[in-house]
């Protein structure tokens, strides 16, 4: 099983769930979140005061998967994501030992 | 609220006009009645000449001897009833436009400035600064029944009013030929206090996100008391020093220039030096919280002044409709000339900006507003627009106060560019405040009435300066002013009302 977390931009959100939603992924956990990597923030101004704005607002995707269809989904994210600006996120790939559904302890791929 | 009774005599005037007039048109009435009787007795004459001249005499002669006393008779009572009818009706007309915009002003404060100082402030400082508006909308009024209408507007004393109207005595539906000749005596009443409201509620701006409450509480009904009343009662009292009409030095003041504006920026100011930074200031980001309920405010602002400038005539008159026009003109030049100032400097145009500088338009427009024709409120605004602007973005960068919400550099600065245009730009052929041939302000070549209208200034300012600085004092040794600093962080919202604006769990 793989764990995928992709940090996208808030405007490429709804393209990257409707095309994942067409392969098939039937859950998601999504998270808004603020945060900057190498993208500068930006600057604003309010009655001459300048802020500058260095945390930016952004999407976390957070889906665990059977390791096959894992590259599908990084494919997929790739292509929706993509705006070739900076800013446009990255995609954190992890191995996860055990997944269990609380409703009827059902563990591993079943319970995905 | 023009000073003084300038415009009740016009008022009478403009009244028995009416009534003169509608007498001519009775009188016209009743002697035309005459004429066609006549004529037709006329034509009938050589008829009944033909027939019976003898009878025809007598007919002739009971047709207007007998007559002609008892005509002017039952005129006269329909005269007398024609000019009382007449008189309520306009009353009926001023009162409802009184009534309305009092309303207008109220909505000002709330929600108007509740929203405008609301969205400025940051998150955890939301209820806070409303909470300071709507508690004035309370404390003022009670205070306003009990003595503050009659130190405003009791007596005719140079500085102060008298206790004669204390707990509203002898307030109701007669009016008071003093200030407003055609409404009852409670309209003006709750119109006044409806300034009185906004007044010390526009200081909230500059104290915003660490006045305790408490403190506000005690120093605001101070400053109503002390400062705001002697300085209502100055300028538009009866035998005020700086009343337009019989005043020491006559100072124009349509609305409130140098009562409601100068006198609350520059004691904004006082308590912003007073007070000292909020913590983290400038370092520390503190950008408005909500943009969209700043936007909101300021329309509903806008909108209010209408009930706060064109209201002033006291009556539903063509002064009234003057001082709507040039409200209106100079509130969306000074939204432009903000604008126009950031956009050269910034290179855009920001919403707060359009906003601040459409209520900047309407501060400096508020003592002109029944002086000026459509063409000097445009300048006015024009010019108020970027003062304002310049205030808040270079001049307040260049002291350091900590004037939080641009009480002083929009209410303090436009108020005083209004006050001092005032002088430059009152015309007789708007309003012969001075006599119908006698010159109003510069542009009649009357320039003299900037100084005049400079010493007000100066009165304005050394009297909310010096006032505010004692009743801080008084005010730090009784509750304090300024919450702790951890207060601070925390919030006000939590630390003095024990609530959240947003509760967005919940």
């Amino acid at each position: 099983m793989m764990k995928i977390e992709a940090i996208i931009q808030p405007s490429r959100f709804e393209s990257v769930k409707d095309a994942l939603r067409e392969i098939g992924i039937e859950g998601m956990t999504v998270t808004e979140v603020r945060g900057h990597g190498r993208q500068k923030g930006h600057t604003e101004v309010y009655r001459g005061r300048e802020y500058t704005v260095d945390l930016l607002p952004k999407i976390k995707l957070e889906m665990v998967l059977p390791d096959a269809l894992a590259q599908r989904v990084v494919d997929t994210i790739l292509k929706t994501a993509k705006t070739g600006k900076i800013g446009d996120g990255k995609i954190f790939l992890s191995r996860v030992e055990e997944a269990i559904r609380i409703r009827n302890e059902e563990r591993g791929e079943n319970a995905l | 609220m023009l000073a003084t009774n300038w415009w009740v005599p016009v008022h009478e005037s403009r009244t028995s006009g009416v009534g003169i007039s509608m007498k001519c048109v009775g009188w016209k009435c009743s002697f035309s009645l005459v004429l066609v009787v006549g004529a037709i007795l006329l034509t009938a004459v050589p008829l009944a000449a033909q027939q019976t001249p003898a009878s025809s005499a007598a007919a002739a002669a009971t047709a207007t001897s007998p007559a002609a006393p008892e005509i002017p008779n039952a005129v006269n009572e329909k005269l007398k009833q024609l000019d009382k009818d007449v008189k309520a009706a306009q009353s009926a007309g001023d009162n409802a436009w009184m009534l309305v915009s009092a309303a207008l002003v109220l909505m000002m404060t709330g929600p108007g400035l509740a929203l405008f100082y609301g969205g400025l402030v940051r998150r955890k400082n939301t209820l806070a600064i409303m909470m300071q508006s709507f508690a004035l909308m309370a404390l003022i009024t009670v205070l306003w029944a009990l003595v503050g209408y009659s130190l405003c507007f009791g007596g005719n004393g140079p500085v102060i009013g008298s206790f004669e109207h204390a707990f509203l005595r002898g307030v109701g539906a007669e009016p008071n030929t003093d200030y407003a000749g055609t409404i009852p005596q409670a309209t003006f009443m709750v119109y006044q206090l409806m300034f009185a409201i906004i007044t010390p509620a526009l200081i909230t701006g500059a104290t915003a996100e660490r006045m305790k409450f408490s403190g506000t509480v005690l120093f605001m009904t101070l400053w109503f008391l002390f400062v705001y009343a002697p300085l209502a009662h100055m300028v538009w009292g009866k035998g005020g020093l700086l009343n337009a009409v019989g005043g020491k030095f006559p100072c124009l003041d349509f609305a409130g220039g140098t009562v409601v504006h100068i006198s609350s920026g520059v004691s904004a100011l006082v308590c912003a030096l007073y007070m000292g930074k909020r913590t983290g200031y400038p370092k520390v980001p503190m950008p408005p919280h909500s943009l969209v309920l700043s936007f909101i405010g300021a329309c509903l602002l806008w909108v209010g002044w209408f009930g706060f400038n064109a209201g002033s005539a006291l009556a539903a008159s063509s002064l009234a409709t003057s001082a709507f026009v040039a409200t209106h003109f100079a509130a969306a030049a000074a939204a432009l000339g903000w604008s126009a100032a950031e956009w050269l400097k910034n290179g855009r145009a920001s919403a707060l900006g359009a906003i601040s500088g459409a209520v900047a338009g309407l501060v400096a427009i508020t003592p002109a507003s029944g002086f000026v024709g459509p063409m000097p409120a445009l300048a006015i605004g024009l010019i108020a627009g970027v003062v304002c602007y310049l205030m808040v973005t270079k001049i307040k960068a260049i002291f350091g106060y900590d004037d939080a919400l641009d009480a002083f550099g929009v209410h303090g600065a436009g108020g005083t560019i209004g006050a001092l245009l005032t002088g430059v730009f009152a015309q007789t052929v708007i309003n012969p405040i001075f006599g119908a041939d006698k010159p109003a302000g510069g542009l009649d070549g009357h320039w003299g009435q900037v100084g005049n209208q400079l010493v007000g200034v100066l009165i304005a300012w050394g009297f909310a300066l010096v006032g505010t600085i004692v009743i801080l004092k008084i005010t730090d040794l009784i509750t304090g002013v300024r919450v702790p600093e951890e207060h601070e962080v925390e919030g006000l919202d939590i630390t003095q009302h024990g609530e959240e604006a947003y509760n967005l769990e919940s």
